[in-house]
């Protein structure tokens, strides 16, 4: 299901003296199947765009269109628009509140009225694609399960309502390497599956790197820079400025390019890397 | 000299659940920390690394072994408070320690519960508030403060009672890259200007590669010891933990299978550009 | 509505009133209050009202700042003003059905209203002019004489710290549950009272649980300042008397002595 954002701008406290502009003239497209990388720092603005997607904020100004639904218009049903989008929260654990790890994850398609026999199906489908088990897990207390574990059962709980663009803001947040992994390879393989949208919220450049389509960069409520990886993180100078990295092993190419010119810089992960400097070494010592 | 932390052959053994479980969190571990040194755990949620730090400010007390701070053992009841303004503490989350609802009345909690003079305390709460840049924001409210700034008052109401030795744990694990890097700064401007000891416990290697001793552990066991260099060369080990390595050090590893002759310890991205020149 | 009650906020001007002893204004509003009662006739009012003003002007906070803070609690004045006007025995002035207004019921309504008015604009202005911590350490102050009967005066202190300390903290919490709750399609607003409050488990029981996980976190922070009750323990801000507050002190102990010789002699 594709976005389009057009001249968005939302002002928190309007006419009083905390006014301030989260969001200023948002114009953004996205491909339906596209995943989408969404980078800033705290205060960009990302966390508030991203909710305005979910119909939980509406802009002061502008239109946004989800599908064919123009959310921003009169008379639309939330209702609709929320098993369209599924949104996970910063610590999706935390709003976890039921006996049961069934319990929680078909608190929303209870919510959407599915018959039992679907509401089970989607329970079983959506804990299959965390990598649950739901024979032994079904019955416990999520809050007897592990840091990682119960961040898994929450994002089943928003996967349980089958939504067409799936939206993650920091899900590895923190998660150890191994629990951030796990996690970012699920989102991977779901995204891989069912050729959802996803826009993932995230810090880690080298996690941003290895997994999306494209990358959208927001600074002071403006988008700042957008494209492919490799179009983005070429500007490591402007990202630096608003307090932005690349990944290390883009920074160390970018490097070796100043030394010798016949370096393909253009290099986002480990594998990649190796294969140039691979290239590059061979072919210098075939010259 | 005197050791400012040793901790020797400490088990820690707790029950799990109401069956009675119990579950070793420490398995016969033996670490000593010198003075002004700066050392860095990692490893994963688990495996233990929080429950030895709590050991160190005597919040937790061993099943098995001692642990000694500054000669001090922390089995002695009478030493706990002593034990606690020696080895401060800095916790994961920044909301849960701040206690006031101003800056500066959080930064002096400390030396308050050690009974200082007030005029002593505005001076302590002053010159902390300085050291990490925060002075600024001295009569804000802490819910205006974003996570990294949180944690830096938090690092201030411990220097503020002068400890020794400061041991944070999983201080950075909540805040994003820039109030990470602060936080990161702030410590070892500590560190390098004040002696303090510092015992960073964390599961982002960025901060274990500047340190001056990392120590890994995995399920309550010490696995990997030594400098940086030594720790990350070990790349097949540390990727088997499930831990990360610097992405150049990877590379290198990487790189070595293929042939190419390059030593096991790079760490930087300057090392690699120099290393991968020389081979041209 | 939540942001029309002013009880308990802080409206700082750096006035004179806002500089005092904050245990000096805890008393002075406590005479005050006391006084309230002691009032039976007009003189007596106006001698409140002119004490009320001007504290008031005083503290520079605008007049229409705390009687907007009247706003919420005009159905309890409402309510007793009702109470007082139907229930008091007396001279019959008329009848409404079963009930029967009386004279002196009508007096009593109209005082008691005015009284409940005058103590909610005075203890507002108190907290108005006193900070949450200068409020928390003056009360602290005043109850420590009462330690040795068992009040546990810094306990209750710390208590009122930490919990001014978290409402901004659980506030967003709330918020941000309850927006995690709505993307799974729970619904907070429509439905009858009781599959309204049931719809609230999804938002309480989250809170609850991290409220505890807070408390605990926050106990070990504690602990690990080395944070042991309030025995040994200093502050950093001491608190001092002045010249004003010996003053105000004065002036307020007049303000009770003339209400008492009023009600004697009058």
């Amino acid at each position: 299901m594709s976005i389009k954002i057009e001249n968005v701008t939302y002002i928190y406290n309007p006419k009083s003296p905390f006014e301030t502009k989260a969001l200023d003239g948002i114009n953004i497209e996205i491909a339906d199947g596209e995943f989408i990388g969404l980078i800033g720092h705290t205060g960009s603005g990302k966390s508030t765009l991203i909710q305005h997607l979910n119909g939980l904020i509406k802009p002061t100004s502008g239109k946004i269109t989800v599908g064919d639904l123009v959310i921003t218009g009169e008379k639309v049903k939330l209702a609709d628009l929320r098993k369209k989008v599924g949104l996970v929260f910063q610590y999706p654990e935390h709003q976890l509140f039921e006996e049961t790890v069934y319990k929680d994850i078909a608190f929303g398609p209870k919510n959407l009225n599915l018959s039992e026999s679907e509401i089970d199906e989607r329970v079983r489908e959506s804990m299959e694609l965390v990598k649950l088990d739901f024979e032994s897990l079904k019955e416990r207390s999520p809050f007897e399960l592990s840091g990682g574990q119960r961040r898994r059962v929450a994002i089943a709980g928003v996967l349980a309502m089958k939504p067409d663009i799936l939206i993650l803001d920091e899900p590895t947040a923190g998660l150890d390497p191994r629990g951030r992994d796990e996690i970012l390879e699920q989102i991977k393989y779901l995204h891989d599956k069912y050729q959802n949208t996803v826009i993932l919220v995230s810090h880690s450049m080298e996690d941003i790197a290895k997994l999306v389509d494209r990358i959208i960069v927001m600074h002071g409520g403006k988008i700042e820079l957008q494209g492919f990886p490799r179009e983005v993180f070429k500007q490591s100078k402007r990202l630096e400025s608003i307090g932005l990295g690349i990944p290390q092993i883009t920074h160390l190419m970018e490097k070796l390019k100043k030394v010798d010119g016949s370096i393909q810089e253009e290099v986002l992960t480990v594998e990649e890397a190796k294969v140039e400097i691979l290239r590059w070494i061979r072919s210098n010592k075939d010259a | 000299m005197e050791k400012m932390i040793k901790v020797q052959g400490v088990t820690f053994l707790y029950e799990s659940n109401d069956q009675g479980d119990v579950v070793e969190a420490l398995k016969d571990i033996n670490i000593n920390v010198e003075k002004g040194e700066f050392v860095t755990i990692i490893g994963h949620n688990g495996s233990g690394k929080s429950t030895l730090a709590k050991h160190i400010n005597a919040l937790l007390k061993p099943s098995e072994g001692d642990v000694w701070v500054k000669g001090m053992n922390t089995k002695e009841d009478e030493e706990t408070w002593n034990i606690r303004q020696t080895a401060g503490m800095v916790f994961q989350n920044p909301d849960n320690q701040i206690v006031a609802t101003i800056v500066e009345e959080d930064v002096a909690f400390g030396p308050e519960n050690l009974g200082i003079p007030s005029a002593e305390i505005r001076v302590r709460v002053e010159e902390s508030l300085k050291t990490v840049g925060m002075l600024g924001y001295r009569d804000k409210g802490p819910h205006l403060l974003s996570g990294g700034q949180k944690q830096r008052i938090a690092i201030a109401g411990v220097i503020a009672m002068k400890p020794d030795c400061i041991v944070l744990d999983e201080p950075t694990a909540m805040l994003d890259p820039s109030g990470r890097k602060d936080v990161i700064d702030t410590i070892k401007k500590l560190n390098r200007e004040e002696n303090i000891t510092v015992v960073n416990i964390t599961h982002f290697m960025e901060e274990a590669v500047t340190a001056d001793r990392v120590i890994v552990m995995e399920d309550g066991d010490i696995v990997l010891e030594g400098t940086p260099r030594e720790v990350f060369s070990q790349v097949a080990k540390l990727k088997s933990l499930g831990l990360d390595v610097p992405q150049v050090t990877d590379l290198a590893f990487e790189l070595r299978k293929e042939g190419i002759e390059l030593p096991e310890d790079i760490l930087t991205v300057d090392e690699m550009v120099m290393q991968l020149c020389q081979l041209k | 509505m939540l942001k029309d009650i002013t009880i308990g906020q802080h409206y700082p001007t750096g006035s004179a009133i806002h500089k005092m002893d904050p245990r000096v204004k805890i008393i002075i509003t406590f005479i005050y209050i006391v006084s309230l009662f002691v009032v039976n006739n007009f003189i007596g009012y106006i001698y409140v009202i002119a004490f009320l003003l001007s504290a008031i002007l005083i503290s520079k906070v605008p007049v229409t700042y705390i009687l907007k803070g009247l706003k919420p609690l005009m159905i309890l004045i409402g309510i007793t003003f009702m109470i007082n006007i139907f229930m008091t025995a007396g001279e019959v002035v008329f009848r409404i059905g079963p009930f029967t207004i009386t004279e002196e019921g009508l007096y009593q309504a109209f005082f008691m209203a005015l009284r409940l008015v005058f103590l909610v604009m005075g203890t507002s202005l108190l907290t108005l002019t006193t900070s949450p911590i200068a409020l928390t350490d003056g009360i602290e102050h005043i109850l420590n004489p009462f330690k040795r009967i068992g009040v546990p005066a810094h306990e209750l202190a710390m208590m009122m710290t930490i919990a001014l300390r978290f409402i901004p903290t659980l506030l967003e919490e709330t918020d941000k549950i309850m927006k995690a709750q709505i993307a799974r399609g729970a619904d907070f607003e429509s439905g009858n009272l009781i599959s309204r409050a049931k719809g609230l488990v999804p938002l309480l029981v989250p809170l609850f649980i991290s409220s505890f996980r807070r408390a605990d976190e926050l106990a070990m922070a504690m602990e690990a300042r080395c944070y042991r009750g309030g025995e040994n323990r200093t502050r950093m801000k001491e608190l001092k008397t002045q010249g004003k507050d010996y003053f105000a002190l004065s002036v307020g102990t007049l303000l009770i002595a003339l209400l008492i010789v009023n009600r004697i002699w009058f």
